[in-house]
C-alpha cells in the first residue's frame, strides 16, 4: 500500500513531464549483426526484440508512450558496431540499446556508452572480468555456467577434463578460471588438457581421436566445450563419426544451444551436455506462452527459442520496470533505478539486477535429446547472481563491483579500499 | 476352541493376496517408484526391475532408456510416449495398449542422465544377452565390457557356447574375460582373461586393464602391465598410419574444394573470390534435395546424393556461366577488377541465401550406407570420410579424362594457351570461356555436395575454404591439376603431421609460414608450367 502512495506521488511528480511527450514514442536501439557471419545467432534477438517491443506497444507502450525499434546492421564488423552504436544514440536519439553477441563486439562499443551516457543490454554468456556502469549483463557471467558445469561433472565422478575451445578472448578467460577451480577441487594438473583451435575449425580428426585416447584409461572423463559458432557441428559430427557416445566421454558444451542444434543429426548426441539458463523444454506456463507467442510472431512452429531470447526478455522486462518506476527514460535515473529490479524468468523464478549490473538466474545443465531439445537434468537449488570478477583468479578475486551510491565503483579492490582494480 | 470366522477369514484372505503381493512387488511397483528419488536410485531400481525376470522388463527399461516412459498425470498411468512435439501418441507400456494421443504437459517424463542410461544399458544387457537379434546380442556383450561384473561369469560363458557369428562370439569372449578380472576366480582365469583382453584393441585394453594395473597378486600386476605395455607401443606404431590417413582425408577435402578453382584460376586466371559461394551453393542444393526427398518420398532418402550430385553439377554451373557472362567477361585482363567484382558477387550470394533460407544452420543427413566405421587395427576408418576420399579422387581423375581426351577438353587448353590462335582455327573463344567456368563453378558444386556431409551448411560456409583453396593452387603450381593434387594431399598430410605436437593454431601458422617461404623461393609454385604458355 505505502509502495503504491509513493509511486501514485511520484506519478504525480513526473506527471507535467510525461504529459509534455504524451505521444512521442520512446526509441529503443536493436544493434544485433543480421549479416556477416555472426548474423546465424545474433537475427533471431533482433526477432525477439521486436516481438518484445510489438507486445508491449499492445499493452500500451511505457509511460503511456509507445515505443519504436531502431534496427541497425553492424555485419558483424566489431569497429561498425561503435560507429553504429554511436548512430543510435546521439543520431537517433534511443533510449536504450539491446545489442552484441560476441565479447569483442561488447567491448568495442563500451567506450562509446560510456562517453555518450546510455544503456546497454548485454544478452549473452561470457567470460566475466568486466562490470561498467552503462552495461547491464543478462548473460551469464562464469559462476552462472561454467563453474556449476563442472561441479556437475565432478558430483558424477568425472576425474579427467579436457577443455576445448575456440582460441579467443571467451574460452581463454573461462578455462583459465575452470583450470584454476579444478586444481582448487584436488584435480591433478595431468589430469587436465587444454586445447584451442581456430575459429571456424572444420578439420576434427586428430583432436576427436586425441579426446578418444584421453578418455580410455578407465578413469571417467569428459570434455568441456568451449568451442564456439560454426565449429562445433562438424566437431559434434566427428565425435559420432568416431563413435564416442556420451555415455563413454560426455562433452558439456557453453555455447551450444537449441539454435546450434538445428543444423545438426542429434540422434548421436543424445546424452551430450550443455550448461545454460535456460531451455526450450523448460516447462513452465511462462515458457509456453513465450514459445507460442514467438512462434505466432515468426510464423513457424519449428523455430526454435534459446538463453539470450530469454536474456532479452528478463532485460527488457527490467527496463521497462525500471523506466516506469523512475518515470523518464532519462539513462541515469533508469540506471539507478534498475539496480533491484526483479522479473519473473522464463523458468519460473524472479530474476533481479545485482548492485555490480549482472543478473540473479538459475543455473541448468540439460541433456541433448534425440529431438534437438534438452532435458534438464540438473538444477541448482536457487538462484545464482553473475559475479563479475572471479573469485578463482588471484588478480581479481579481492575485487567487487557496486554501482549503488556511494560507492559507485565497478572494480573496488577490497584490500586496498579503492576504486581502480588491481593495478 | 471357539469358533472365529474372523480370523479364519483374515487367514485366507492373507493366503489368497500375500502371493498376489509378492508378485505385484515384481515390475509394476518397481516403476511405480521410477519417478521418486535421484538418478543412483533410479539406478538401483533398474537393476531390480532386471532382476525381476518378467519378459515385460526388456519392453520397460527399453523405454527408459530412450527417454521415452512417462508418467500420466490423470491417473499415474505408465505410458510409452513417441512422436514429435505436437503430435505425441502414447501406448501403455506394460501392456502396449494404443492409448491414443496425449496432450502436451499431461504427462511427465522420467529423466535419465548418461550414468544412468550406462546402467539401463548394463541392465538390458543381462536381459538381451541371449536375444534372437544379433544387433542387441552385439550390444549386450559390449554393455558388458563396458561395465564388467562378476554375476555375469556364467552368463556370458553360456551365451559364448551358444553363439553361432564370430563378431558377437569375440565381444562376448572379451566381455567374459573382463568380468573374470572382476571376480575372485583363481589367478590362472584371471592371467587367461589379460591374454585374451591384450588381444583386443588398444583403447579396450586400456580401458578394461587400467584399474588393475596395481593388482595385489604380482604375477596378475606384471601380465597387465605387460599387456599395457604392448597396446601402448601398438598405439604409438599405428599413430603414425592414423595420422597419414587423417592427412589424406584433409587433403581430399582440400582437394575438392580447391579443385574448380584450379580451372577458374589455374587455368583460366580469374581470380574468383565467389568460389566458396559456390561450394555452398552446392551443399544448400543438397539440402533441398533431401528435404524435397524428406517431405515426399522419404524412402529413396539413401538416394539423395546420388541425385544431389548431378543437379549440384549443373546448377552451380549454370550459376557459374551466368557469372562469366555476366560479370567476368567484361573485366578479363584487369585482375584488380576481377577480384572485387567476384567478391561482390560472393556477397549477394551470401546473403541471398541467408534471405532465402534464413541464417541458421540447415541439417544434411547422411544416409545410412555411408554411415559407420571400419576398424583396421588400430585404425578407424569412418564412412564419410571414406567416401570424400574417393569421390575427390573421382572427381579429379574424371576432370582429368575431360581435359585431356575430349573435344572440349582440347579447346579448353587451345583458348587458354593461344587465343587468337584459336580463334582463328575456328573455335568460339567466348562460349568455351563461359563453359570453361561453368564446368569450374560446377566442380565447386561437386564440393559442396561432399562437404555438406562433414561440415555445416550455412551461408558462411564458402568463407571458411575460400583461402585454403587459392593456398592449394598457388602452392601446387598455376594452371597444372597434377599441381593442385599433389599440393592439396602433402598440405593435408603436413597439417595433420604438424597437428599432435604443435596444435592445431600454431600448425596453420607453420603450415601458412612455410608457403610463404615456398612462393619467395618459387614463385611458380610446385609444379610451374613450362614452355609458351608460361609466358602469356
Amino acid at each position: 500500500m505505502k509502495k503504491l502512495l509513493l509511486s501514485t506521488a511520484l506519478g504525480a511528480v513526473f506527471a507535467t513531464g510525461a504529459l509534455a511527450q504524451e505521444g512521442e514514442p520512446i526509441r529503443v536501439g536493436i544493434l544485433h549483426s543480421l549479416s556477416g557471419t555472426m548474423a546465424i545467432s545474433e537475427t533471431t534477438l533482433r526477432d525477439v526484440m521486436l516481438m518484445l517491443i510489438e507486445q508491449q506497444n499492445a499493452e500500451g507502450g511505457v509511460l503511456g508512450r509507445p515505443l519504436e525499434p531502431v534496427v541497425v546492421d553492424p555485419a558483424s564488423d566489431w569497429p561498425r558496431f561503435a560507429e553504429l552504436a554511436r548512430e543510435l544514440i546521439s543520431g537517433q536519439g534511443v533510449s536504450v540499446v539491446f545489442g552484441c553477441w560476441t565479447s569483442v563486439s561488447r567491448k568495442s562499443v563500451l567506450p562509446v556508452f560510456e562517453e555518450l551516457n546510455s544503456i546497454l543490454f548485454y544478452p549473452v554468456q561470457y567470460e566475466g572480468q568486466e562490470s561498467q556502469r552503462n552495461v547491464f549483463y543478462t548473460g551469464a557471467a562464469p559462476n552462472q555456467q561454467a563453474v556449476p558445469a563442472v561441479d556437475y561433472l565432478l558430483e558424477n565422478g568425472v576425474e579427467r577434463f579436457y577443455l576445448a575451445g575456440t582460441d579467443y578472448v571467451y574460452p581463454r578467460t573461462t578455462n583459465q578460471i575452470l583450470e584454476a577451480y579444478l586444481l582448487a577441487q584436488g584435480v591433478a594438473a595431468e589430469d587436465i588438457i587444454v586445447n584451442y583451435t581456430p575459429f571456424g575449425h572444420s578439420d576434427w580428426q586428430t583432436i576427436v581421436s586425441e579426446i578418444r585416447d584421453f578418455g580410455s584409461t578407465g578413469r571417467p572423463a569428459a570434455v568441456v566445450s568451449t568451442i564456439n559458432g560454426d565449429a562445433n557441428v562438424p566437431f559434434y559430427n566427428e565425435l559420432a563419426a568416431q563413435g564416442i557416445s556420451a555415455e563413454d566421454i560426455p562433452v558439456i558444451a557453453f555455447s551450444v544451444g537449441e539454435e546450434e542444434l538445428a543444423g545438426i543429426d542429434t540422434a548421436p548426441l543424445v546424452g551430450h551436455l550443455a550448461a545454460w539458463n535456460y531451455f526450450m523444454s523448460v516447462d513452465t506456463p511462462e515458457n509456453e506462452e513465450f514459445i507460442d507467442a514467438w512462434h505466432a510472431y515468426i510464423g513457424s512452429e519449428t523455430r526454435v527459442t534459446n538463453d539470450p531470447m530469454e536474456a532479452h526478455y528478463i532485460g527488457f522486462n527490467m527496463w521497462v520496470e525500471a523506466v516506469e518506476a523512475a518515470g523518464t527514460t532519462d539513462a541515469d535515473a533508469v540506471i539507478d533505478a534498475l539496480v533491484g529490479v526483479a522479473v519473473p524468468n522464463l523458468t519460473g523464478g524472479i530474476s533481479s539486477m545485482g548492485a555490480n549490473h549482472h543478473i540473479t538466474k538459475p543455473v541448468l545443465i540439460g541433456e541433448i535429446q534425440a529431438d534437438g531439445q534438452f532435458e534438464v537434468v540438473w538444477e541448482t537449488a536457487g538462484l545464482v547472481l553473475g559475479d563479475e570478477w572471479s573469485d578463482y583468479v588471484a588478480e581479481t578475486a579481492p575485487l567487487i563491483s557496486d554501482w549503488r551510491a556511494p560507492l559507485s565503483c565497478g572494480n573496488f579492490n577490497t584490500e586496498t579500499g579503492t576504486c581502480g582494480g588491481s593495478e | 476352541m471357539p469358533f472365529r470366522p474372523l480370523t479364519l477369514i483374515a487367514a485366507f484372505c492373507l493366503a489368497v493376496v500375500l502371493p498376489f503381493l509378492a508378485s505385484a512387488q515384481t515390475l509394476e511397483d518397481l516403476i511405480a517408484r521410477l519417478p521418486d528419488g535421484n538418478f543412483n536410485d533410479r539406478a538401483a531400481i533398474v537393476a531390480q526391475i532386471a532382476e525381476t525376470g518378467d519378459p515385460r522388463a526388456a519392453q520397460v527399461l527399453d523405454a527408459l532408456l530412450e527417454g521415452e516412459l512417462e508418467q500420466r498425470s490423470a491417473d499415474g498411468r505408465f505410458v510409452r510416449v513417441t512422436g514429435s512435439r505436437n503430435n505425441q501418441t502414447a501406448t501403455d507400456v506394460l501392456t502396449g495398449e494404443d492409448l491414443g494421443p496425449v496432450a502436451r504437459r499431461s504427462t511427465e517424463a522420467v529423466r535419465v542422465n548418461n550414468a544412468l542410461r550406462r546402467s539401463i544399458r548394463t541392465a538390458l544387457g543381462v536381459l538381451t544377452l541371449m536375444d534372437p537379434d544379433p544387433a542387441r546380442r552385439l550390444a549386450a556383450a559390449e554393455a558388458a565390457l563396458r561395465s564388467p561384473s562378476p554375476d555375469q561369469v556364467e552368463a556370458l560363458a553360456e551365451a559364448m557356447a551358444a553363439e553361432a557369428n564370430a563378431t558377437i562370439r569375440i565381444a562376448q569372449t572379451r566381455a567374459h574375460a573382463a568380468a573374470v578380472l572382476a571376480s575372485d576366480l583363481p589367478l590362472q582365469a584371471k592371467l587367461d582373461a589379460v591374454a585374451v583382453i591384450g588381444e583386443a584393441n588398444a583403447q579396450v585394453v586400456q580401458q578394461t586393464l587400467n584399474a588393475y594395473r596395481n593388482a595385489a597378486e604380482p604375477e596378475l600386476a606384471a601380465a597387465v602391465g605387460a599387456a599395457l605395455a604392448e597396446a601402448e607401443s601398438r598405439q604409438r606404431m599405428w599413430s603414425q598410419a592414423q595420422n597419414l590417413w587423417f592427412g589424406l582425408s584433409l587433403g581430399s577435402v582440400l582437394l575438392l574444394a580447391a579443385i574448380g578453382l584450379a580451372i577458374t584460376f589455374g587455368v583460366m586466371g580469374v581470380i574468383n573470390l565467389a568460389h566458396g559461394e559456390l561450394v555452398m551453393l552446392g551443399a544448400y542444393t543438397t539440402y533441398t534435395v533431401q528435404q524435397i526427398i524428406r517431405t515426399n518420398a522419404p524412402e529413396y532418402f539413401g538416394y539423395s546424393l546420388a541425385i544431389a550430385i548431378p543437379l549440384a553439377f549443373l546448377l552451380v554451373g549454370a550459376v557459374g556461366v551466368l557469372i562469366e557472362r555476366g560479370i567476368v567477361r567484361h573485366l578479363y585482363g584487369r585482375p584488380l577488377e576481377t577480384l572485387l567484382g567476384t567478391w561482390g558477387v560472393s556477397l549477394i550470394l551470401q546473403q541471398a541465401v541467408r534471405s532465402i533460407y534464413g541464417p541458421t544452420n540447415r541439417e544434411v543427413g547422411t544416409p545410412d550406407w555411408m554411415s559407420g566405421a571400419w576398424q583396421i587395427g588400430e585404425l578407424t576408418l569412418t564412412g564419410p570420410r571414406i567416401a570424400i576420399v574417393i569421390f575427390s579422387l573421382a572427381v579429379f581423375f574424371g576432370l582429368l579424362l575431360l581435359m585431356k581426351y575430349s573435344a572440349f577438353g582440347l579447346q579448353m587448353r587451345a583458348v587458354t594457351q593461344n587465343r587468337p590462335m584459336a580463334a582463328n582455327l575456328g573455335i568460339r573463344t567466348g562460349y568455351v570461356d563461359a563453359l570453361t567456368f561453368g564446368l569450374g563453378a560446377g566442380i565447386a558444386g561437386l564440393a559442396g555436395v561432399a562437404l555438406s556431409q562433414i561440415d555445416n551448411v550455412s551461408p558462411n560456409l564458402g568463407q571458411g575454404y575460400i583461402i585454403d583453396s587459392f593456398l592449394v593452387v598457388v602452392f601446387g603450381g598455376v594452371g597444372n591439376l597434377w599441381g593442385t593434387f599433389a599440393a592439396a594431399l602433402s598440405l593435408g598430410v603436413a597439417n595433420k603431421f604438424l597437428e599432435p605436437w604443435a596444435g592445431a593454431v600454431l600448425g596453420k601458422i607453420v603450415i601458412l609460414v612455410f608457403i610463404i617461404l615456398f612462393i619467395q623461393k618459387r614463385p611458380r609454385g610446385l609444379f610451374p608450367q613450362r614452355g609458351r604458355a608460361a609466358e602469356g
